[in-house]
């Protein structure tokens, strides 16, 4: 009777040993196959600005670690959702969606799967297996607005932005304060593409808008517009002027007329997200990076090295100093 | 002088706006006044759009890219009239079903040659655009504005597809109004029985009209892709061909009148580009949403209350069989 209790002891021990050591196995088999996604919004991919940013997070994710992503490139609005469902039952632990305009959907997928891990750049989600990631973009603008307003002849600069929003209004009002208080008599122009997700991949469009504000005397315009800005950018080198990139470094698309890029480092974003929840360190809430958390920056590179005078340069660098200090407050656009 | 120098350069930007408009409207005018329904204008021009800047980019001709837009765009309208002439297909599921194929089939193209997501290089070299260039004087004429400026922005300063149109539109009425092919083709969107009566063949009126409208398409997507900017992206089109088509209709078929539609659409579109953030007499700064809608509340507007009944060819739409 004894022996009995005891081998019946001895067995479910081991079996509970056994169990723990499949569990463990899972958990190993799991890691290893650690699978993130990312959604791309409108815009595409290879944008050359906002979402190749965050592409290059992911492949730079990829080459260190050797671990395969999966990626969705939204082309019409319809198929957010489908995506994002379709990602989390092919097994992505984590899915990254880049652009604000997935919010909705990012807040429905999250609460269908709330086991699963949701990062989202430019947008808030309130939910406890959210991540919100946002930038102060209006503190590398700020800086644009200087460069420009510094070099400008005429003391017009222009601004194109993408689909009319307030993310949008936030660059837009950086960059005049950052013209302004170079020259309080810079005069800025302000356009948006348009107020539907195809503002961002109107290049023609983009072009034509830069034209008309060269046609009222701006000789440098900025543009937060991802792909349309590529039209932006084509019609400052057509016409002769400057041009101010977005989001990625685009000193490179046409070297000597691109006078400087408001950098917003998503790849880095991208990485950091999924690094942490690849090694069990990540963790929701929100997340908000500036000057200070290198977030955010303008580009000096050897494209338009000698488009940025030494002077210049020092008179950035201490104002970027300044707004990092609290010393210069850039005030950030709120949607009413 | 503000706002005439405002003015002027807005009706510079409404040519610009309006030329991939123009030719469009003209080969859809083509097509419908033989009796088949122009909706893959939008394809077409895509199509165009996607090989011009290809071969351009890889050539580093501008003229070798129009030469393989126009081909391709002809290939594709050749395909529709094979649907819709020999084999008396659906002319609008036809036309649909090139307008999806290549909205699909370039990005998808494009990722396979250059690897750059569905997008062409981007054209930097002179040679592989076609290039706004200026007339003789125009910087000089420039600082007398009156008669001065209008010669600098209205007239020099454009590219040479710009030019073309205009040479285009009168080529296209006197060839519709003015010959015998013209006639005939005109019939054929009419009442083909007679046409085919008379001894001549209604599919063979029909396969040049629609590979004439494939040819001007061609033009039309080339200007977007090499002239208007730099490099094809995906569905860069953005709706153009089917406001070409809205245009055609607004204008009834008829060359000048289809002309001052497409000019219409265009002078609304490059009016919000300038009209926002600007403040107006009396009424002050007017949001952005406001101006942005301007050209279709305009369009609305105008077709639902100033341009009498729009009628159509008889036989547009209608596949031609001796036998009915």
């Amino acid at each position: 009777m004894m022996n009995l209790t005891r081998l019946a002891q001895s067995l479910s021990k081991g079996l509970v040993r056994a169990a723990a050591a499949l569990a463990l196995g899972f958990a190993a088999a799991r890691a290893a196959d650690f699978t993130p996604a990312i959604i791309y919004d409108m815009g595409g991919k290879f944008d050359r600005s906002f979402n190749q940013s965050a592409y290059e997070g992911a492949e730079k994710f990829k080459k260190d670690t050797g671990l395969a992503y999966r990626e969705f490139e939204i082309t019409n609005a319809a198929q957010r959702e489908q995506a994002m469902v379709q990602l989390a039952r092919r097994g992505a632990q984590i899915i990254l969606s880049t652009g604000f305009t997935q919010a909705s959907a990012v807040e429905k997928a999250a609460k269908q799967f709330p086991n699963l891990k949701f990062v989202i750049i430019d947008a808030v989600v309130d939910l406890p297996n959210v991540q919100s990631i946002n930038f102060r973009e209006q503190e590398s603008s700020f800086l644009c607005g200087m460069a420009a307003a510094m070099i400008s002849k005429t003391g017009k600069v222009g601004f194109v932005g993408g689909m009319d929003i307030p993310l949008i209004r936030k660059f837009a009002l950086g960059y005049a304060e950052g013209a302004k208080y170079v020259n309080p008599k810079a005069e800025v122009f302000q356009n948006m593409t348009g107020t539907t997700p195809a503002a961002w991949n109107d290049p023609t469009k983009g072009a034509e808008l830069a034209k008309s504000q060269f046609g009222r005397g701006a000789d440098v315009v900025f543009h937060a517009a991802g792909a349309t800005g590529l039209g932006v950018m084509q019609a400052a080198k057509d016409a002769g002027k400057l041009s101010i990139g977005c989001d990625s470094n685009q000193n490179y698309l046409h070297p000597g007329s691109v006078l400087t890029s408001a950098v917003k480092r998503v790849d880095v974003a991208v990485y950091e997200a999924f690094t942490a929840a690849k090694n069990g360190t990540w963790k929701p809430g929100q997340l908000m990076l500036g000057l200070k958390e290198n977030g955010v920056d303008f580009s000096l590179d050897e494209h338009n090295r000698k488009l940025i005078t030494p002077g210049m340069e020092a008179k950035l660098k201490q104002a970027k100093a300044d707004i990092i200090s609290g010393k210069l407050k850039v005030s950030e656009y709120r949607a009413q | 002088m503000e706002t005439y120098t405002v003015i002027v350069l807005t009706l510079a930007a409404t040519l610009r706006v309006a030329t991939p408009l123009v030719i469009a409207a003209l080969a859809g005018m083509f097509s419908e006044r033989a009796g088949v329904i122009a909706l893959g204008l939008e394809g077409m021009m895509l199509g165009a759009a996607f090989s011009a800047a290809a071969v351009s980019a890889v050539s580093g001709s501008a003229w070798l890219g129009l030469g393989a837009g126009i081909a391709t765009a002809v290939a594709l309208a050749s395909l529709l009239a094979f649907a819709t002439v020999t084999h008396r297909g659906n002319q609008v599921v036809a036309a649909m079903a090139v307008n999806i194929m290549v909205s699909g089939l370039g990005p998808t193209l494009a990722l396979a040659w250059f690897g750059l997501g569905g997008q062409t290089p981007q054209l930097n070299e002179v040679a592989q655009r076609f290039t706004a260039f200026a007339w003789p004087w125009s910087q000089t004429a420039r600082e007398h504005p009156l008669p001065g400026l209008l010669y600098a922005e209205l007239l020099s300063g454009h590219n040479l597809i710009v030019y073309l149109t205009v040479a285009l539109l009168p080529a296209s009425a006197w060839l519709l109004y003015r010959t015998r092919f013209g006639l005939r083709l005109r019939a054929v969107g009419e009442n083909p029985h007679a046409v085919d009566t008379a001894g001549i063949s209604v599919n063979s009126l029909r396969y040049q009209a629609v590979l004439i409208c494939g040819a001007l398409c061609g033009v039309a997507g080339t200007y977007l892709s090499t002239a208007a900017s730099a490099g094809f992206t995906r569905d860069m089109t953005a709706g153009k061909g089917y406001l070409a088509l809205a245009a055609l209709i607004f204008g009834k078929w008829k060359p000048y009148p289809t002309l001052g539609a497409c000019l219409l659409f265009a002078f609304t579109d490059a009016l919000a580009a300038r009209l926002q953030g600007v403040a107006l007499p009396l009424v002050g700064v007017i949001p952005v949403q406001f101006i942005l809608a301007l050209p279709y509340v305009l369009t609305v507007l105008l077709l639902a209350g100033f341009v009498g009944k729009a009628v159509a060819p008889a036989a547009i739409g209608v596949p031609y069989s001796k036998e009915k």
